[in-house]
């Protein structure tokens, strides 16, 4: 806005923008480093989020389990996705070596926070080659608009 | 020198990211190996599996169909490539592979060649 004014040591405005900056911290206005919830490597299933105008949508990577053994609820702006997923390992059989066990074997449960506008009253989960995608439309004042200017 | 600084500052200029390793089981019957891996998002034709000589690799490329407008906001899987080898022993009789696509878990069993099935060995007492 005005360059010149902001370069003074502890100008007004120097103070308002670290100020403001604080506050948005406080308010998780600008993007936290790295979410709460966010796992480690090797958790199960990874999850990817993105943004559409449209939608927020969701992709858990669960491979090997029954669509309709998977969880999913809303609550309170949170998401989670819960199951289990059986071992493929034979059990107790002597004539059997197992030479690698390193796939996910249990009950998960991973949770993610949604973005405020999210429209939880419409979710849609489908799951595709091991893909679980969760679209939750966003709310309609949210979307970008194209304002008309009259005369 | 330079030019070794330069190298290891952009390492990988123009080449692409190094796909994802998937998790496998592997387990040993007395027929074959059988090796089990999760390579979720990846459809049934977009599996390669290849053997040369005695190594066997699996490659996988990962579509999710989302939409070309999408943002990314939160990624635990960056990399849209799934690839592992591993070196067979010769006992193995790799024209038989047999592969399974379900769910984006990949199954395939690499049977045993004929004479290195297992058979008992009779002890001789003299």
């Amino acid at each position: 806005m005005f360059p010149s004014l902001t370069r003074f040591p502890g100008d007004l405005f120097v103070e308002m923008e670290g100020l403001q900056r604080q506050v948005e911290q406080l308010l998780g206005v600008r993007r936290a480093p790295s979410s709460i919830r966010a796992a480690g490597r090797g958790a199960f299933p990874a999850i990817n989020m993105g943004v559409t105008p449209e939608a927020v949508e969701i992709y858990a990577f669960a491979p090997g389990v029954e669509p309709s053994a998977i969880d999913v609820s809303v609550d309170k702006g949170v998401l989670s996705i819960a199951g289990e997923r059986a071992s493929t390992l034979p059990a107790g059989d002597e004539k059997v070596s197992v030479y690698a066990d390193e796939r996910f074997a249990g009950s998960f449960r991973r949770v993610v926070s949604l973005p405020e506008d999210a429209d939880t009253a419409r979710v849609e989960a489908s799951y595709r080659n091991g893909v679980l995608k969760i679209v939750i439309p966003r709310h309609e004042a949210s979307k970008p608009r194209r304002i008309e200017v009259k005369d | 020198m330079e030019m070794k600084q330069k190298e290891l500052e952009r390492p990988a200029s123009g080449a692409q990211p190094a796909p994802l390793v998937p998790p496998v089981d592997i387990v040993e019957d007395g027929d074959g190996i059988l090796v089990i891996a999760d390579l979720p998002g990846v459809a049934k034709e977009a599996i390669s599996i290849g053997v040369e000589d005695d190594t066997l690799t699996i490659e996988g490329v990962v579509s999710l169909g989302e939409p070309a407008q999408m943002q990314p906001v939160y990624a635990e899987i960056g990399v849209a490539r799934f690839r592992r080898s591993f070196v067979l022993g010769r006992d193995l009789d790799t024209s038989r592979i047999e592969a399974q696509m379900k769910n984006g878990v990949l199954r395939l069993r690499v049977p045993k060649l004929e004479r290195a099935k297992p058979r008992r060995i009779e002890v001789r007492a003299d």
